[in-house]
This record gives C-alpha cells, structure tokens and sequence, in this order.
C-alpha cells in the first residue's frame, strides 16, 4: 500500500445530507468539503444537531437509517464510497476504515466476549487468523493500558467498566491496522479522571500506527489535544477550517467565538459566612444505604441562604444520594437534614406541606423530568396550585409571571407541550417548576451535563440572577469543574460516598488542597493544545486518571 | 451460577403454585358442568332411585370439599382414579381387563399426542427460526412478504380446511402419504412417522406464523441498536450480522413463543386429530366431557396444565440462561 503524501486519504466535496422526518426531507448537512491527509488527526465540532456525527458516518460512505445522501462525492484513497457495492464497501469497513462509537457498552454486544468481537474484523477479512489476532489484542489492550490485559479480554461487556470498554473497543478499531478511524465522542460519556486516560491512549496509539482519523466531539478542550486542524460545524455548515493552535488563538468567525467565550462566565465568589448564621440546609453526619450496600458514610456540610454549594466527584461518588436524603426520597440510616436549624423527618412522606415545600429539585435529564403529555402552564401550575392554594386567574397570573422569570413570554409558551420546546427551554420550565413552589432551596442536579456548551452557559446565568433576585440557596450537583468555577461559591469535594474536601471556591481552585481534588482538577482538560503533554511529561501515565485514583485508595 | 439456580428455584416453586391453584379451577369447573354421570348414563328413563344409587356408587353424593381433597390426595399419589365409563362397562360385562383405571386409558393416548407433537415440534421450529431469520434479513422484500402472506394466510384458516386441502394434495392427488392415521401399539417407528406426518404437516402451518413472526420482529426490533451499526461498520456480511449480533440477543422472546405453541400442540389439537382419525388425548378428552366421565376430564386437564406450566418453565429457564449478564455475573 504506497500512497504519495500530498494525495489526501479522504476527499469529500460537496456533501449535502437529508434526514427523514414527518414524511419530510429535511437537511442535515448542507454541503460540506473535506480532505483528510494519511496519518493527519481531524476535529470535528459543534452543538448537538450540528450533523457532526451524520458526517463522520458518511466518511464512511455509511448513512442510518431514514438519513441519505444528496449530492456530493465521498473519496477514501481514490475509491468513490457512494458509488461502490456494498461488498467493496464491507472489504473496507473495518478493515481500512474503522470505527470508535461514543457509547462503547451500548456498542459491544452484549452476547459475545471482547475478544470474539475483537478477532471477528480480522478473521472475517482475513487480514489475520484467530490465534494471532488474539494475540494481538493482547498486545493491543497492554498498549491501551487496560488492566490485567492478558485476562481482559476475555470478558463479558457488562463485566468490564466504561473506561475499559472505551479503550477495548479503540483497540478492536485497530484490530486490522486501518488507515482512518473515526471517533464519535469516545469519553463524553466518561468521568474526567477516566477521560483523561482514554484520550492519552488514543493519542498514542494513533501516533504510533500513523492512523489518520476523524475526531467528533463537543468539547473544545478535548479536541485541542487530539486534532492537527479542526473543522467546526454549525447547524450543517462549515463555519471554518483551521489548524488546532490558528484556531484556538485567533479563530475568525463570530460563532466559532462565541464557543470559545463560553468558559469565560464567572460570577464572583461571595463574601464570608457571618459566624453564628444558622444554615438553610444542614447535613450532618449521614450515613446512607442501598439495601445493605453503604452508599454514604458520615456526610456533613452545610448550605446558607443565597449561596451555591458545588457538590463534585465522580460517577458513583455519593452526590446525587446525598441529594435522595436531603429530599426525603432516602431515609439516611443515621444522621440528620436541618432546615433553618430544626430537624426534618427523615422520610418525605413524614414531612409537613410547608418543609416539602421548601426543599425542590430540578434534574438532569429535562426530557424525562417533563409529563409529555401536559402543556407548559399546567407543568407549572400544578406546584402554584398545590403549594400556594392559588385557582382560577390567579393561577394563570403567577404561571404568566413565572414563565417571564424564565425569560420565556407566556403568551407564546404557555400551551405548548414539552415536544415542542428545545433542550433548553424544557431545563428552563424545569426551574420554573421548582420556583412556582417559592422554595428557600433547590437541589440542581447535573443541570446543566444534558446542555450544549451555548445553551448551558444561558442555564447558568438564569439561575445566578434568580439566586440574586430571590436569595434562593442552591446545592449544585455536577462533575464539570468548569460550571463550579462559574457559579459555585462554595465546593464539596466526594469521593466514595465521603466528603474528602470542602470550603471556599478560590480556596479550592488554588493549591494545596487534596491530593483527590488536586487529581480531579488536574484531570479537566484546558483549551492549551499542550496540556496533555505537558501533564503526561509531568506526571508520567501512571500518575493521572484513574491508575492514581487507585493509587490512592 | 448459584444466582441462576436460586432463579430456577424460585420460578419450580412458583410452578408448583399455579399448579395447585389451577386444580382447583379445574375440580370447580367440571363439577359445575350441567348434569352428571348417572344421569347421562340412565338417559331418559332414569329413576331418581337409580340415579342415586349411581351417585353413591361413585361417591359423587359427597361434598365437593371432600371430593376435591380425595382427587388431589390420590392424584399426587400418582392414582388418577378410575373411569366411570369403564367401571360401568366392567360391571356389565363382569369382567375387569385392568382398563379401568384412567392412567390406563389416558397413558397411550398421551404417548401418541406426545408422538405428534414431537414430530410437528422438529419440522416446525427450525422452519420457523430460519423463515424468522430469512424474513428479517431481506426484510420488506418480495421474499419477505411472500413469507408473511403464506404463514398468516394458514394460521387464519381453519385447521380441518388446511387438512383436507393437505389430504387433496399430498395423499388424493398425489397418493405420497395415508391419509388415515391409525396408528396402534407395537406399530415399527418408521410406519408410525409415515402415519403422522400429514397430522405433522398441518399442525406446521398452524403454528409456524407464530413463531416466525416473533423471529422476524425481535430481531428487527434490534437492528437499531448500536452494536448492530456496530457490527456492520464492521464490514461484516448482512447474513452474519443478523445471525451472529441480532439472534442470540433476540432469543428470549422468541423461546417464550415457540413454547406456547409447543404447549398449543400438546393441549389443542381435536380437530386434526379427529381429521385424521388419529389417537390422541385430544379426543378421548372430548368424548369425556361428552358422557360427563369426570375422572378422565379432570386428568386432562390436570395434564394440560402440566404441560402448560412445564413448557413455560422451560422458556423463562432458556430465556434467563440466554442473558449472558446472569450467566456471567460481575
């Protein structure tokens, strides 16, 4: 396979791609070139919906179901994707162009074991025989630096962690040495000190092979350490091409712009606590299971009026139980929740219409948080009625005032049902939700992880001036150390279901603090396309991520 | 694996439940069948002196509390008790042949349904499976929709409609196969096949839409999934892709499926069985009911519930094992 350098690997010119919906055509990309060199690294980025992953699929000369290809041309080292049968297409796929799918456990499959699916490429494209490519993949998993590597293997899906799997399904995209590997948002959905990891082994593997590949994300600060040139989309449409560090420090459009401004939004912290001020919400000493399982073990901090209490750590950490017992849902097994200095009933069943009352949450996922089948007032309506009595025009008079602190106009909103709304304004009806109680608390969880980057920022800035207008208190669950620094003004650090750090946020930003929080916040990427290295120089591959989280268990 | 077998446990004991309860239903629902025994034996001119003295004889002037206790007491004691028709038949003649019993009556007749059930299951699954399977990779085909039409054009007509037109077909027009079925004992295994096969064949074409449709739709069901994108951008072969990424996770619905209508071969097939004039305990449980010979109803349906119960037993049992996470636990 010799192929002359300046001939680029993937040429696509002019893709126009139309997505079926409502028996309509609709368009997802609305022309897009691209060259792609032998061994050069592409970032891909944009906002949901930007049709990021549409094109990377069509790199491919692949297209989902009910999606199709208009007009334009797809070349992969001189052969014309969209033309080709579909079997020249299945000799390349996986053999020459591999894949990396964003969710590796809903992408192994569940029946096989990963060394199955591992040598499955390799057998059927006889690139090599069972017996090799197993020890390939062996070699392939010590490179990827899984653990126990000779073992792993040979494992079930289920029995292996996120992480692992993210590498394991990298190294089945190496399986067959391709030339091009398109990666789809392989560590969105993995915590920071795993992410880091995953990026650090993608990045040398792919160095080393010399894989050119085609790398899609949402994260800036990601790409920055993986792409050569990176290519952002908006809505279809190219908004401009550019080398990582041209791009980065002088980009040239308005919205490219914009999306680098994001991280810039920082409410200052507030002053101190007045000593002697009783605490909205007081946590004190709880202990939480699931069945027998502890889940929390002594847990105390406290939250005061107007003030966002950042509550950080990673999947599995304890924060969103600790929330469970703060509401009620979860009687803790010993300790007590405070409001206003006097004990709750530890079961929200047990608790008065007024303590109810003053404790609400708003979630993760506004999608499912949402009756579909109920418009927006009466979302509303139903905690104004029920918590504040109100009926009639009354009703319909908080509900209009609500949406307005919303920023949403009531008169345009009001009957809509949650399909009909964008991500952003279901997390807004959301707030408006938890507000038409007229709480003194609320408990956001992961409000704003669901979000583009543009949209959360809005998120952020609502609920800071609500915070400001009414002096609500608000317990911020997340694990994006970039929206602690933007709105938290205290931070509690959770690791294993106990409080390992806490106190102000421009303590907690500045060393020395836990060698944990020090690890979390090391391991959040910055937009620096030599952070990554200069980490990995610093601390050597087994000082970051995960392997030193387990060091220091 | 002392998961699954706590699993397994669980779910026989449960089996053994249902199987209480459903006695029960089934001692309440033949006692409340019109008229009884003695009545339908005398006929028209029955004496109330004779009827009951037919009633005591057979001990049906007792409560039904206590019948019902004695019934499931020798039932479990393996003694299904004794046939009223055949008792009357050896008081008459005034010989006992040893027939009377109703394990003695219903122990052939239940090989023999057992016999074709087992011949229908062997054509008809794999020939569901692969339909299934063939369905869903050329789905929306020519191939595809000449499957569905056919399989559900024979699951809607009637069952004795589809023998006859297999009798004109396979045994009047071109003489292949008997169209009798009388099989009797000590009859050689191939000569038995031969006989039950036309029986076989038209109980195919009932339950195969059932199961081939299950097949088809499970696993189209997971062809959106991401590890089906996955195994395509695998560049493996449509063929492959459904057989070895869809199919073993698509097996629990379509096991629970094939096992009702392995239950449906067992339980419901009077009618090609009185078509064919073949022996099996369809039949002698309909003259049964007809003549109100209660010993051998309620045994019927003691084994009919059996088999229902078994059979889906089995399927959650193969469903459960066919799930690698429970096999496989962390």
């Amino acid at each position: 396979m010799t192929k002359t350098s300046n001939e680029p690997l993937v040429k696509i010119r002019g893709l126009k791609l139309e997505g079926r919906s409502d028996e309509v055509w609709n368009p997802i990309i609305n022309g897009v070139d691209l060259n792609l060199m032998p061994g050069e690294v592409l970032g891909l980025i944009g906002e949901s919906g930007a049709g990021k992953s549409t094109l990377g699929l069509a790199a491919m000369g692949f297209t989902r179901d009910g999606v199709r290809i208009s007009e334009g041309s797809v070349e992969f080292d001189g052969i014309d994707l969209l033309t080709a049968s579909a079997a020249v297409k299945r000799g390349l796929l996986g053999k020459r162009i591999a894949y990396v799918a964003q969710s590796a456990a809903a992408s192994f499959n569940p029946a096989h074991r990963l060394m199955d699916q591992h040598v499955e490429g390799p057998v059927q494209h006889d690139v090599m025989g069972t017996a090799e490519s197993t020890e390939d993949g062996i070699e392939l998993y010590r490179k990827l630096r899984l653990p126990n590597p000779d073992e792993i293997g040979f494992r079930y899906p289920h029995q292996v962690s996120g992480g692992q799997l993210q590498r394991a399904m990298t190294a089945m995209a190496m399986s067959c040495r391709p030339d091009l590997i398109i990666f789809d948002e392989p560590t969105t959905a993995l915590d920071v000190t795993t992410q880091i990891e995953v990026l650090a082994s993608i990045r040398d593997i792919v160095e080393q092979f010399n894989t050119a590949a085609i790398y899609i994300t949402h994260d800036l600060a990601v790409v920055a350490q993986m792409a050569d040139r990176i290519k952002v989309l908006l809505k279809g449409d190219e908004v401009e091409t550019a080398d990582t560090r041209t791009m980065l420090t002088a980009p040239t459009q308005d919205y490219t712009k914009s999306l680098w401004a994001v991280r810039s939004f920082e409410r200052p912290q507030k002053p101190a606590i007045a000593s002697g001020s009783v605490p909205v919400v007081s946590v004190q000493n709880v202990d939480a299971a699931y069945g027998t399982v502890p889940v929390l073990h002594d847990v105390s901090f406290d939250m005061h009026k107007g003030r966002t209490v950042a509550v950080v750590g990673e999947s599995g950490s304890g924060k969103s139980t600790t929330a469970r017992c703060i509401t009620g849902l979860l009687p803790p097994a010993s300790g007590q929740i405070m409001l206003d200095g006097v004990a709750l009933p530890a079961d929200y069943r047990k608790r008065s219409k007024d303590q109810l009352q003053q404790v609400q949450m708003i979630y993760q996922m506004a999608d499912t948080a949402l009756n579909p089948r109920m418009c927006v007032g009466d979302i509303i309506a139903r905690p104004v009625q029920f918590y504040g009595g109100l009926r009639g025009a009354d009703k319909r008079k908080r509900v209009d005032e609500l949406l307005e602190q919303i920023e949403l106009d009531p008169a345009e909103y009001y009957g809509r049902l949650p399909s009909e709304l964008s991500g952003g304004q279901k997390q807004r009806i959301g707030i408006a939700r938890a507000l038409a109680a007229e709480p003194k608390f609320i408990i956001c969880d992961e409000v704003t992880s669901a979000l583009d980057q543009l949209v959360a920022e809005g998120i952020l800035r609502l609920l800071a001036r609500l915070q400001d207008e009414l002096s609500l208190t608000y317990m911020f669950i997340t694990h994006d150390l970039a929206t602690v620094k933007a709105i938290a003004d205290e931070v509690v650090v959770m690791k294993d279901g106990r409080v390992v750090e806490q106190g102000l946020k421009n303590d907690m930003f500045q060393p020395p603090h836990h060698p944990y929080t020090d690890l979390l916040l090391s391991s959040v990427p910055e937009m620096d396309p030599d952070w990554l290295t200069n980490l990995l120089a610093e601390r050597g591959v087994d000082n970051i991520g995960d392997a030193a989280v387990g060091k220091m268990a | 694996m002392g998961n699954v077998l706590t699993i397994i446990a669980q779910r026989l004991m449960l089996g053994l439940l249902t199987l209480l309860i459903v006695s029960v239903v089934i001692f309440a629902a033949v006692n409340a069948l019109p008229g009884d025994f003695a009545q339908t034996v005398l006929g028209q001119g029955a004496t109330p002196e004779a009827v009951a003295a037919i009633r005591q004889d057979l001990g049906l002037d007792r409560s039904p509390i206590q019948r019902y206790f004695d019934w499931l007491g020798d039932a479990l004691r393996g003694d299904l008790g004794t046939s009223f028709a055949q008792a009357n038949f050896a008081s008459y003649t005034g010989t006992n042949s040893g027939a009377t019993t109703v394990a003695a009556q219903i122990g052939p007749r239940f090989a023999n349904t057992m016999f074709l059930a087992m011949v229908t299951a062997t054509i008809a699954v794999p020939v569901s499976i692969i339909l299934g399977v063939l369905a869903a990779l050329y789905r929306n085909t020519v191939f595809d929709r000449a499957a569905n039409i056919f399989t559900l054009s024979s699951i809607s007509s009637p069952e004795f409609f589809l023998a006859y037109i297999l009798i004109l077909l396979l045994a009047v027009l071109n003489p292949l196969l008997p169209p009798l079925s009388n099989i009797y004992d000590g009859m050689a295994f191939s000569e038995r096949l031969e006989k039950s096969l036309l029986p076989a064949l038209t109980l195919t074409l009932v339950v195969t839409a059932h199961m081939m449709r299950m097949t088809r739709a499970a696993i189209i069901n997971l062809l959106a999934s991401p590890y089906i994108e996955m195994a395509r951008l695998k560049g493996l072969s449509p063929a492959r892709v459904i057989v070895k990424h869809a199919l073993p996770n698509a097996l629990a619905p379509i096991i629970n499926v094939v096992a009702l209508n392995l239950a449906y071969l067992i339980t419901g097939v009077v009618v090609v069985e009185v078509v064919f004039v073949y022996p099996g305990i369809g039949q002698l449980f309909v003259d049964s009911v007809k003549i109100r010979d209660i010993p051998v109803v309620q045994a019927c349906c003691l084994i009919f519930a059996t088999a229902y119960i078994l059979l889906n037993l089995t399927a959650d049992i193969m469903s459960i094992l066919s799930n690698p996470r429970l096999r496989h636990p962390k």
